[in-house]
């Protein structure tokens, strides 16, 4: 069992837990994650670590509630605990002096390239950050982001903070300002990744993508995280998470993940049945 | 039962398994076979004509004193046949249900000679299930503590066999294991229906008992490396991690959605209880009135393919590209699967995966085969035959051609000398690798193998370690 220190929502289903692990904190490198299953029934999900205390043993992971299993740990409160996290795993992520690298998070996305815009920044690269969120209230992080980066650039694609427009159109701005641009990281819901990759393509400029498949080990032994990198198959739990974005097929990726579509809505309304019921009776 | 002759036990006929019904049971997970009845057991046990000199004893990779333990059932004292029994093995209820009997003791039995053979891995289980259910937990006697400690990577057949023996040996034993069950392939992969769970988690429960530690979530090369293992407090570490990286076919359409490895499905299925949604969370493939094809011939084929079944499949069926003769399963398993409504399309390929415009699988294409000249597996070699290729209605496949070793410990130990396959390279007769203080057996060195090789691997292990602790 894994208590969670802390647990926060930091926006809307959007938490931030701080759980106590201690060997995966010592351990932990940026790109990294964590295989977690909530309780006995739960299934075993991959969740990029976000950041880590080695003094305290404490690793930090940040959710967003989307289906049955993430919502139900966001439930889960300060004091609660997680019946398995196992990690990390893994490769970590590819670090160097690039020159100038951009860290793009999208949404949730943020939390994962945030440890690694903190990595690159330690390697001596010139960072900037882009973080998008639909709206303003969906932008996280930005406080932390701006500690380890010389830039940030927070967007929304209605303008009610920051710059107004996806990620990728800030990114545009600075390539075309006549910036040079060594590296670019982009984490978050895959069209997003897709459009990064589409867009420093054409400039040549080296980019790398998270990719957030099904997985149900974590350790390579299932091969249901497969995906088509290079026209290859690779096992995204061992071979990455991180991938040349210019060479992912983001459109396998984005079909194999719907694999369980219907039934991940099964799972998610009976949850939502179950906790309305639970709610009506405490109200009665 | 001197009064009975040699002759007179000749007479006796193998007694059959009870087993669950075969309509019934294609709807349901719960065990296929029955097991013996007290007086079933007796009976068969009267069939062993008591060899003064056993040869059976020499098909088991782990030397179960058999004819001894078969006496002590045939005069009912079935405790004392369960004692018998761990002197050699400690997880007979496992063996006896999944150890290919027919190639090792039972092969080599006399009584066999003119007929069928005593049913020893049958009479196995029996003991084992028997003392289970009528006994609390007897422990045997450990050695005094040696202060010394072992550190077991995997708890699968192989780290569970050589735990049960060191800890014996007097020796504090720790194992680890990455997913967050303990038992390896027999958690994972073999079914509820061919090894209860149950079964699996008393065995394992008995090892606690004599004091064996267990971690769990603890994934060796991440969690800790082996270097940090031994630099921690540990004399000596066995790798036990099985063959944990599944081949795919690596044919067109592969990726599309629907295709799994045999490894991915019976893990949702048997670990995650899958066909338990949504009572649990993990999902599988609905196979309801749907068609499954489940590629090779080996038990984790039948395994895979009778899982889909019970899981509704229309039709189920297993595409092997050479005859039956050459197909590795268990002669019980193929003959189960068949019995539950399994189709066997034999001599036929996977050419390439065919799928619909929104990526689900719906086809694949096949060609027939013809055998030829004997290959370097001393089976004849399986020749496409040319334009015969056919296509196939599946909604579903499952890819069960073998697996290949896991990278993460190889990635780690860099001193850890590996052949070409990525098996860890050690000396046979003790197990030891290139690197000092550390043992490996089980898939991990052999490819994927089976059950009690991996547990015979275990042991042979234990005692080498016990030799080294103690020179150390």
């Amino acid at each position: 069992m894994y208590e969670i220190i802390k647990a926060e929502f930091i926006a809307p289903s959007v938490k931030k837990f701080i759980i106590k692990a201690p060997k995966i904190a010592q351990k932990r490198k940026a790109g990294q994650f964590v295989i977690i299953r909530i309780n006995e029934n739960g299934e075993r999900i991959p969740l990029t670590i976000a950041d880590s205390d080695k003094e305290l043993g404490t690793i930090t992971i940040i959710v967003q509630g989307v289906g049955k299993t993430t919502n139900e740990l966001n439930q889960l409160t300060t004091g609660s605990y997680i019946t398995d996290v196992v990690g990390p795993l893994g490769k970590a992520s590819h670090i160097e002096n690039f020159g100038t690298a951009v860290s793009i998070g999208g949404g949730v996305g943020t939390a994962i390239a945030f440890p690694t815009a903190v990595a690159l920044k330690d390697a001596g690269n010139y960072t900037i950050a882009i973080i998008g969120g639909r709206t303003k209230e969906f932008v996280i992080l930005e406080d932390e982001m701006k500690k380890v980066c010389d830039e940030v650039y927070p967007t929304t694609d209605d303008g009610s903070y920051g710059f107004k427009g996806f990620v990728t159109a800030k990114l545009k701005e600075l390539i075309d300002s006549g910036r040079k641009i060594d590296f670019v990281l982009a984490i978050g819901p895959i069209p997003m990744m897709k459009a990064v990759a589409e867009t420093t393509r054409p400039y040549g400029i080296k980019t790398v993508v998270s990719l957030n498949p099904i997985m149900v080990d974590g350790t390579g032994m299932c091969g249901g995280c497969r995906a088509t990198v290079d026209n290859k198959t690779v096992f995204v739990c061992v071979d990455g998470p991180e991938f040349d974005a210019h060479k992912v097929d983001f459109a396998t990726l984005e079909r194999r993940n719907k694999t369980y579509k219907e039934m991940e809505e099964t799972s998610y309304h009976s949850f939502q049945c179950h906790i309305d019921k639970a709610f009506e009776e405490a109200r009665t | 039962m001197n009064e009975i002759s040699k002759k007179d036990r000749m007479k006796i006929p193998r007694q059959p398994m009870p087993e669950q019904d075969k309509l019934e049971r294609r709807t349901n997970f719960s065990e296929v076979n029955l097991g013996f009845t007290e007086e079933l057991a007796k009976m068969e046990a009267l069939r062993c004509l008591q060899c003064p000199k056993p040869i059976c004893i020499e098909g088991c990779p782990v030397e179960v004193k058999i004819s001894e333990f078969i006496k002590l059932v045939s005069e009912g004292d079935f405790l004392g046949a369960a004692q018998k029994i761990k002197e050699d093995n400690l997880l007979p209820a496992i063996c006896g249900r999944v150890c290919p009997q027919e190639e090792q003791c039972e092969v080599k039995c006399v009584v066999g000679k003119k007929g069928e053979p005593v049913a020893i891995g049958r009479l196995e289980r029996f003991v084992a299930d028997f003392e289970r259910e009528h006994t609390e937990l007897r422990l045997p006697e450990l050695k005094p503590k040696t202060g010394k400690r072992v550190a077991i990577v995997g708890s699968g057949p192989a780290g569970l066999s050589c735990a049960g023996d060191l800890i014996q040996m007097g020796h504090e034993v720790t194992v680890f294991e990455a997913l967050h069950e303990l038992g390896g392939v027999l958690i994972y992969g073999i079914p509820e229906f061919r090894l209860p769970k149950e079964i699996v988690k008393a065995e394992i429960n008995s090892l606690r008992a004599l004091g064996v530690e267990f971690v769990t979530n603890a994934v060796i090369g991440f969690t800790d490396t082996v270097d940090e293992l031994l630099a921690n407090d540990y004399d000596a570490v066995f790798i036990a991690v099985g063959a944990g990286l599944p081949y795919f076919l690596n044919i067109e359409g592969e990726n599309l959605n629907g295709v799994y490895s045999s490894n991915e499905f019976l893990t949702r299925v048997n670990l995650m209880k899958a066909y338990r949604f949504p009572e649990f969370d993990t999902p599988v493939f609905n196979c309801k009135d749907k068609n499954v094809a489940v590629f090779g011939g080996g038990n984790t084929a039948m395994d895979a393919v009778r899982t889909s079944k019970r899981l509704g499949a229309k039709n189920a069926y297993i595409i092997y590209r050479r005859s039956d003769v050459e197909m590795p399963a268990r002669k019980e398993e193929i003959h189960h699967a068949k019995e539950e409504g399994i189709e066997f399309i034999l001599l036929a390929n996977p050419k390439r995966f065919i799928g619909d415009e929104n990526g689900w699988l719906k086809g694949v294409e096949l060609v027939r085969m013809e055998l030829g000249e004997p290959d370097a597996s001393g089976r004849r070699k399986p020749i496409p035959i040319e334009g015969s290729e056919y296509i196939l209605d599946i909604d579903m496949a499952v890819i069960a051609i073998g697996n290949g070793s896991n990278p993460i410990i190889q990635n780690t130990t860099p001193d850890l000398q590996f052949n070409k396959w990525g098996n860890i390279s050690v000396n046979e007769e003790t197990m030891e690798t290139s690197k000092k203080g550390v043992f490996a057996g089980g898939d991990i060195v052999t490819g994927g193998a089976t059950v009690i090789l991996a547990m015979g691997a275990g042991r042979k292990a234990a005692k080498a370690i016990n030799e080294y602790l103690s020179r150390s």
